[in-house]
C-alpha cells in the first residue's frame, strides 16, 4: 500500500512535471551584458534562436555588466532582484559567488552535455573557476600595433617586451589604467620567469621592479579605462602599440580595415560568462535555467564565434567554429585559443588578484599621479 | 470694544476673546504653517525618501563596521583577553575562530568579512576564503568518533536535545550549548534541513570536548559524567595547528591584531584611509609615501575646479554681457546657441574633444599646417590637466552664462549712461558702476560651476589621463569596482564637508544674499 502510493505519486509527478514546467516559467527575462558588438553576438547566437523557439518569451537587455557587482549588491540589500541572468567576467563571478549574491549551480545538472555525451563539467573543464560561474567565452587582453610606422624601419614587434623597447619601436603606447596585466608584463620583461611572476610580485622589491620597468615608458603612454579607447587611438595614429581585448582589435583589423596587426605574445586569458542572481522567484528561475541550458550548449557557443572573435568555453565547440557571419572569413585563426596564437600565454590569476588588487591599485594610482 | 491692554498694563496682552494675544496669534499662525507644510508635504516626503535618506545611509557607511563583530562574534570576545601581541594568541581564540568561520561559511558570509579585512591587510581575503572550505575538513572528526565510540547515544539527536533542555547542563557546558544552538541554526536556516535527520557536526563535539576537558563536569547526568571521565584519555587535536596547517599566516599576530583593531562596530579607519593615514594596532600613522593618493587628489580636484570656474568667468562674462546688451531678437538666437550643448549627449561632447585635442587631432593638425608647431613636437592637449580643463570649461560654460545673463538683464542701462554723462570714461563706468551690479550673477555662476565640477567624473575619466583625474573618479572606482563602499562614503563625506565649508566661507566673505539667479 505504501509502495503503491509512492509509485502513484512519482508517476503522477513525472507526468505533471513537463506541464507544470511550461506553466510555471515566467515569460519575461532581463539579461545583463556589456552592450556593443559582444552583446550583439549574444543576441544573434542565443536570444534570437531561443525566442524563435519560444515566441511568448520577451527579453530585455540591460547594458550594465561593468557595474554588475555593485548593482547586484545594492539589489540584494534592497531585497529586489530585477535581473535574471548577468554576464560578468570571471573575477566578478567569483566575488559575487563569495558574497552569496550569485546562485551556486551544479554544472552537470544545469548545463547540457556535449553532443557525444560528455558531461558539462568535463566539457568546460578548468574554466569552471567558481561554483556560480557558467563560462561562455575565453577572451584575451593583448596588443595591437600599427604596421605602417616609418620610424620602425620595417621591424615588427613579435615579443611582449617590444612594448617596453622605445629605441627600436618609438612612439606612444596605450595601456590600461590599472595594475592587472601591466604588472605581469612589466615583470616578464624585466627578466622574471613566467612561473615566478606572482611570487615576485608579492614582495616589495618585486613591485618596485615592475614599476621601474613601467617607468621607462610612463611618459610615452596613454592610460585607457574603456576597451574602445585603444582601437580608436590606434586607428587615429595617436598610439603605435596598445593593449585591449582581442575582439576589439579584430574589428579594427578585419571590419574597419585599419593598418593594424596583432601581437599575441604573452596575451592574458580571461573568461566571461553568466551568473544567475541568488534569490530569484521560482517561475523566473525556471525560465532562466531553461534559457541558460540552451544558450550554453555546444552549438550555441560555437555560433557566437560567427559574430565575434572570442573562443567558445566548451572544448566540444571548438571544431564547430566556422566563418564570420558577415565577413565570411575563417574565424579559427582569430581565436585567442588558436595554437598559433597561444604559444605563450598568461592566465589571469583570480585568487592572487583578489588579495592584492586593492593594495596594488592604490600604489598604481599613486604611481600614475606622480 | 474695550482696550484690554489699558486694563492690565502689567499682564499679558489679551485678544478679543480674552486669551493672551500671543497664544491666539500663535494658534492662527500654526494653522497657517500646518497648511503650508501640508502643501509641500508630498515633495518633502519624496525628497526625504529618495534623496536625503539614501545619502544619509551612504554617508553612514563611512564609519559603520559591524561586519567583523557580527560575523566573528566569538573571536572578537576571545581576542579581548589577548594582550601579548608579539605572538599569536592561544587555543581559545582559534577555537572561537573555528566556530565563527564554520558558521559564517554555512551562511556564506566568511569571504565578505575577508574582503572587509583585506582592505586593511592584504592577503586576508584568500585566507578567509580558503578557511571557509577548510574548516569543514579539520581533523576534529576524531572527537565525534571518540564520543560515539564511548557511547553510541552521542550520535543521536534526541540525546542532545535532552541534555540541552536542562538549564543546569547548559550552564555547565557553555561552549557546547552555544555550538549546538549554532548547529541547529545552520541546519534549519542555512541548509533547509531537519536537525533530527542530520548528523551532528564535528564542531559540536569539539566544543563538548573542550568544555569537559577545561572545566570537567560535576553534575548528575550519567552520560556526561562518563564522558567527562573519559576525555582525559581522548586523542586531541590543536585547532591552532589546524589553522596553521591550512595557512601559516593564521599564526601571524598581525592578522589577529587587524581583526582586533577592526572589531568595534564603528571605525575611523575609512576616514583615515581617505586622508592617507592608516589605523593599525600601533595606532594611527601616515600611509607609506608610495601609497598616498587621496590628499593629492582632493587638492587637485579643488585646484582644477577653481581653474575651471575662473576660465568659465573669463569666457562667460563677455558673452553674457553681449547677450544682455543686444536687441532681444538677436540675443534670443544667441541664447539658443548657448543652450545647444545641453541638447547633445555629454559623452558625445567629451569624445568630440578627444578628436579635436589629440596629437593627431584637428587642432594640432591646423597648428602644424600654419607652421606654429613642428610636426614632431605636437602639443599635448589631452590626457592631462589641460584636457580636463578645456573639456570641462566647455561643458560647464552655460551654467556660468545663464545666471550672469539673467542678472545683467536686470541692470538698468541708465546707470551707465548717467555715469558717462557725469564724465566717467567707458572703463570707469563699466568697472565702478556696471560690474558691481553684476557680482551677484558671478557669485551664482561660480557656485554652480564649482560645485558641479568637483563632483564630475565622466569627463576627467575620459580626457584626464594620469594627471587630470579627480577624487570623484576614485569614489566611482570604490563604488563600482573595488566595492569598498565604506571608503567611498568617507571620501564622499569629506567632499561634501569641503563644499559646505567653502559655501560658509563664501557666505562670510561675499554674503549669500548677494547671489542672484535673475
Amino acid at each position: 500500500m505504501k509502495l503503491k502510493s509512492v509509485l502513484m505519486l512519482t508517476s503522477g509527478a513525472v507526468l505533471a512535471a513537463p506541464m507544470a514546467m511550461a506553466q510555471d516559467m515566467a515569460n519575461d527575462m532581463t539579461l545583463v551584458s556589456w552592450g556593443g558588438a559582444y552583446q550583439t553576438s549574444q543576441v544573434r547566437a542565443y536570444a534570437e534562436p531561443y525566442m524563435a523557439m519560444h515566441p511568448d518569451v520577451s527579453v530585455v537587455w540591460d547594458e550594465s555588466s561593468n557595474e554588475a557587482v555593485a548593482r547586484l549588491r545594492a539589489m540584494n540589500e534592497a531585497g529586489n532582484i530585477t535581473w535574471d541572468l548577468v554576464d560578468v567576467v570571471a573575477s566578478d563571478a567569483i566575488r559575487l559567488c563569495d558574497e552569496g549574491l550569485a546562485m551556486e549551480i551544479d554544472a552537470d545538472e544545469v548545463l547540457a552535455p556535449a553532443p557525444d555525451g560528455t558531461p558539462a563539467s568535463e566539457d568546460f573543464g578548468d574554466l569552471l573557476v567558481s561554483d556560480c560561474f557558467i563560462p561562455q567565452i575565453v577572451y584575451s587582453t593583448t596588443f595591437g600595433y600599427r604596421n605602417d610606422v616609418a620610424e620602425w624601419n620595417g621591424r615588427t614587434p613579435d615579443n611582449i617586451c617590444d612594448v617596453f623597447d622605445l629605441e627600436n619601436f618609438p612612439g606612444q603606447r596605450s595601456l590600461e589604467r590599472r595594475p592587472i596585466n601591466n604588472m605581469e608584463w612589466a615583470l616578464l620583461c624585466s627578466g622574471v620567469a613566467m612561473e615566478d611572476i606572482y611570487d615576485v610580485l608579492e614582495t616589495e622589491e618585486g613591485i618596485d621592479q615592475a614599476f621601474a620597468m613601467l617607468d621607462t615608458i610612463k611618459d610615452e603612454t596613454v592610460w585607457w579605462s574603456a576597451g574602445a579607447d585603444t582601437p580608436q587611438l590606434l586607428a587615429d595614429g595617436e598610439v603605435v602599440i596598445g593593449s585591449t581585448y582581442n575582439g576589439r582589435l579584430f574589428s579594427v583589423i578585419e571590419e574597419q580595415d585599419q593598418p593594424v596587426s596583432m601581437l599575441w605574445d604573452a596575451q592574458v586569458f580571461d573568461l566571461d560568462g553568466w551568473i544567475i542572481p541568488e534569490g530569484l522567484p521560482e517561475d523566473r528561475l525556471a525560465r532562466v535555467l531553461d534559457f541558460v541550458r540552451f544558450a550554453t550548449d555546444t552549438q550555441r557557443l560555437a555560433d557566437q564565434a560567427q559574430y565575434i572573435s572570442y573562443g567558445p568555453a566548451r572544448a566540444s565547440s571548438a571544431p564547430l567554429v566556422g566563418t564570420h557571419a558577415d565577413l565570411g572569413i575563417e574565424m579559427g585563426p582569430h581565436m585567442p585559443t588558436d595554437p598559433a596564437n597561444a604559444t605563450r600565454t598568461i592566465l589571469y590569476n583570480y585568487e592572487w588578484w583578489a588579495d592584492y588588487r586593492d593594495d596594488l591599485d592604490a600604489r598604481f594610482q599613486a604611481w600614475l599621479s606622480q | 470694544m474695550t482696550d484690554n491692554t489699558a486694563q492690565t498694563p502689567s499682564g499679558p496682552v489679551l485678544a478679543a476673546d480674552g486669551r493672551p494675544l500671543k497664544a491666539s496669534l500663535n494658534r492662527a499662525l500654526r494653522a497657517q504653517k500646518i497648511r503650508a507644510l501640508l502643501l509641500i508635504a508630498p515633495l518633502l516626503i519624496f525628497i526625504l525618501i529618495t534623496f536625503i535618506a539614501p545619502i544619509a545611509d551612504m554617508l553612514f557607511r563611512s564609519v559603520e563596521n559591524q561586519i567583523v563583530r557580527d560575523t566573528l562574534p566569538r573571536t572578537v570576545v576571545a581576542l579581548d583577553t589577548w594582550t601579548n601581541t608579539d605572538e599569536a594568541p592561544g587555543e581559545d581564540v582559534y577555537a572561537a575562530l573555528y566556530y565563527d568561520i564554520f558558521e559564517a561559511a554555512e551562511f556564506r558570509n566568511h569571504s565578505r568579512v575577508g574582503s572587509r579585512l583585506n582592505y586593511e591587510l592584504t592577503g586576508v581575503s584568500s585566507m578567509f576564503r580558503r578557511a571557509g572550505r577548510g574548516v569543514g575538513r579539520f581533523d576534529t572528526d576524531i572527537y565525534t568518533d571518540q564520543f560515539t565510540a564511548l557511547d553510541p547515544a552521542w550520535a543521536e539527536y534526541e540525546t542532545w536535545t535532552g541534555l540541552m533542555d536542562d538549564d543546569a547542563i547548559r550552564a555547565a557546558l557553555p561552549e557546547t550549548s552555544d555550538a549546538f544552538d549554532t548547529w541547529i541554526h545552520i541546519t534549519i536556516d542555512a541548509n533547509d534541513d531537519v536537525p533530527a535527520e542530520e548528523d551532528i557536526e564535528d564542531f559540536v563535539f569539539t566544543a563538548l570536548y573542550r568544555d569537559l576537558s577545561n572545566t570537567g563536569y560535576s553534575g548528575s547526568n550519567a552520560l556526561l559524567s562518563t564522558a567527562a571521565d573519559a576525555v582525559a584519555g581522548f586523542e586531541s587535536v590543536s585547532l591552532r595547528d589546524q589553522f596553521a596547517d591550512m595557512d601559516e599566516d593564521w599564526l601571524d599576530p598581525t592578522v589577529m591584531e587587524t581583526i582586533k583593531v577592526y572589531s568595534p562596530s564603528y571605525t575611523p579607519g575609512y576616514f583615515l584611509t581617505a586622508i592617507d593615514m592608516q589605523l593599525t594596532a600601533d595606532g594611527v600613522s601616515a600611509q607609506p609615501e608610495d601609497r598616498r593618493i587621496y590628499v593629492t587628489l582632493f587638492e587637485r580636484t579643488l585646484f582644477m575646479s577653481m581653474v575651471i570656474m575662473g576660465s568659465c568667468v573669463l569666457l562667460g562674462y563677455p558673452i553674457a554681457f553681449l547677450l544682455a546688451n543686444l536687441p532681444t531678437r538677436v540675443s534670443n538666437l544667441l541664447l539658443i546657441l548657448v543652450l545647444l550643448p545641453f541638447w547633445t549627449s555629454l559623452l558625445v561632447r567629451t569624445s568630440a574633444w578627444k578628436v579635436l585635442l589629440q596629437q593627431q587631432g584637428v587642432i594640432n593638425d591646423v597648428l602644424v599646417w600654419i607652421g606654429l608647431v613642428a610636426d614632431d613636437n605636437r602639443l599635448q592637449l589631452i590626457n592631462n590637466q589641460t584636457g580636463t580643463i578645456i573639456a570641462m570649461t566647455h561643458i560647464l560654460l552655460p551654467f556660468m552664462i545663464l545666471p550672469l545673463y539673467s542678472v545683467m538683464q536686470t541692470i538698468p542701462p541708465t546707470y551707465v549712461r548717467a555715469a558717462k554723462s557725469l564724465g566717467a570714461t567707458n572703463w570707469t563706468a563699466f568697472w565702478r558702476v556696471y560690474f558691481p551690479q553684476s557680482v551677484p550673477g558671478i557669485g551664482a555662476g561660480c557656485i554652480l560651476v564649482f560645485i558641479l565640477s568637483i563632483g564630475y567624473y565622466i569627463t576627467p575619466e575620459l580626457v584626464g589621463g594620469r594627471t587630470g583625474t579627480f577624487i570623484s573618479n576614485r569614489i566611482a572606482y570604490h563604488i563600482s569596482s573595488s566595492l569598498n563602499w565604506g571608503l567611498a562614503a568617507a571620501l564622499g563625506s569629506i567632499l561634501l564637508a569641503v563644499v559646505l565649508l567653502l559655501y560658509w566661507a563664501y557666505d562670510k566673505l561675499v554674503g549669500i544674499d548677494n547671489v542672484k539667479l535673475g
